[in-house]
């Protein structure tokens, strides 16, 4: 048996087929709720780590480095393997969710900050002078303008998001990897995890390439 | 005459160094003061405490058309009544000019789309600059930009106009630009409060100059009493230094 015959086996790949797309949309599924909440919780700390109250400011501070310090598998682990013990019961997809949400809510809001500070405090002045609301001002001259200067770094948290999926499989929730270790094992022929890292490669390098030229761009604009 | 705003005792302090020791003043409505004074003497901060953007000490008030300027419910109106003019326009960069002088009616005086944008059209042409409307404030000149934010005051209808050295960041060149159109503004009758280095303004349009120093209001008189015959030392000091060079 040559190389090739091992690793890109046609008939193999045609067969896991189906299991392997079922795989991708349950990834899509995990990763694109979990960014969205991810956006959602990142925006909200931001905003309390920022403007809210001393007493509630540090808590969400503790709360940002705890969770960018974890290891995510650990995490997951706990949700789905511990919380039980204290009647939370989470299904998988829900396990994982929940897991890439808290981590990636924290890194979202260190973005959000950065690029809410990185707007200059004249526009503050111009609004909070002209008597504009705080939502107001948020919504109409902050946040627009934030938008743009975060836009490369929260895409690169999605690629992380996105990949981090991955470790769903091991809470037994039939994600892509998991769909490809399973058709492996029913093969007998790792075909399949060839195929589910290349699918990952295509919807994922695309994705990478659009960050470096958000970044080029915003180099340029800024010389 | 009534008083449009009333200043008692104020003060206001960076750690131990006092910016603003014990200031009273009274501006009647429809004034023109133009305060001058060396760098670091107190004019900026106490025009930005007249809209809080710099909060002052315990124990002094500032009040706009009677309302306590102090944080709490009354301060969105009391900054809708008082326009301000930066020394670096404050632009908001990613609206275009006619929509930058049309947020404010829309958010705070609930104006429709429709008024907000005839409003505008008819304040840029005010202000000359009708023909820009749709560019974006990068794409103007410094002139051009802090006459666009006069405008962008203007829309609220304010009371009262704060000026913090609208000229001092813009080519020589552009100065008389947004002078004239302070100057024809003066004559509306809107209250103004203008921070200024441009004598020759101070002495033609206002009603009253106020000469600060260290913090504190060292003196106050028409035009002509502050810049022909000043009283104090400090006054006749400061005016030879900016007017013999």
């Amino acid at each position: 048996m040559d190389l090739f015959e091992t690793f890109f086996n046609v008939p193999v790949l045609v067969r896991t087929f189906p299991l392997l797309i079922s795989g991708l949309i349950v990834t899509l599924q995990i990763g694109i709720t979990s960014i969205v909440s991810g956006l959602v919780l990142g925006l909200g700390l931001a905003l309390v780590r920022m403007y809210a109250p001393a007493a509630l400011r540090l808590p969400v501070m503790i709360y940002i480095d705890i969770f960018r310090s974890i290891p995510l598998l650990v995490l997951l682990i706990i949700v789905y393997y511990a919380l039980p013990f204290i009647g939370i019961r989470l299904s998988p997809f829900l396990s994982a969710v929940v897991a890439l949400t808290l981590v990636s809510g924290a890194y979202t809001a260190e973005i959000f900050r950065a690029g809410i500070q990185a707007i200059p405090k004249g526009q503050f002045e111009a609004s909070r002078a002209l008597g504009l609301s705080y939502k107001d001002m948020m919504v109409d001259v902050v946040l627009p303008q934030a938008i743009k200067i975060v836009i490369p770094p929260l895409t690169n948290n999605c690629i992380n998001v996105m990949k981090d999926t991955a470790l769903a499989s091991v809470v037994a929730m039939p994600d892509l990897l998991k769909q490809a270790t399973q058709a492996q094992a029913l093969a007998a022929n790792p075909t399949p995890l060839i195929g589910a890292a290349i699918i990952y490669l295509a919807f994922l390098w695309p994705l990478v390439t659009l960050v470096s030229r958000f970044e080029n761009r915003l180099n340029q604009r800024g010389a | 005459m009534r008083n449009i705003i009333e200043i008692e005792k104020v003060a206001k302090f960076y750690g131990d160094f006092a910016a603003l020791t014990d200031i009273d003043l009274n501006i009647t409505e429809g004034e023109v003061v133009c305060v001058i004074g060396p760098s670091g003497s107190g004019k900026s901060t106490l025009i930005r405490c007249i809209n809080l953007l710099e909060t002052y000490a315990e124990g002094g008030t500032i009040r706009v058309d009677g309302i306590p300027v102090e944080a709490g419910p009354n301060l969105d109106q009391v900054r809708a009544e008082v326009g301000m003019v930066f020394q670096s326009f404050n632009l908001f960069p990613h609206m275009s000019v006619l929509k930058n002088v049309m947020l404010a009616p829309m958010r705070v005086r609930k104006s429709s789309s429709k008024d907000a944008e005839a409003k505008a059209l008819d304040l840029l042409k005010r202000v000359g600059i009708s023909e820009q409307a749709d560019k974006f404030p990068g794409q103007l000149s410094g002139g051009q930009q802090q006459r666009v934010a006069i405008a962008r005051a203007l829309a609220m209808e304010p009371r009262v106009l704060l000026f913090d050295e609208p000229t001092s960041a813009l080519d020589p060149e552009m100065v008389g630009e947004v002078l004239d159109v302070m100057r024809t503004l003066a004559g509306t009758g809107v209250t103004m409060i203008v921070v200024t280095h441009e004598m020759g303004f101070a002495r033609q349009v206002a009603d009253r100059v106020i000469l600060m120093n260290g913090g504190q209001i060292v003196e106050a008189g028409t035009p002509e009493q502050i810049f022909d015959a000043p009283k104090e030392e400090r006054t006749r000091d400061f005016l030879s230094a900016v007017l013999n060079h």
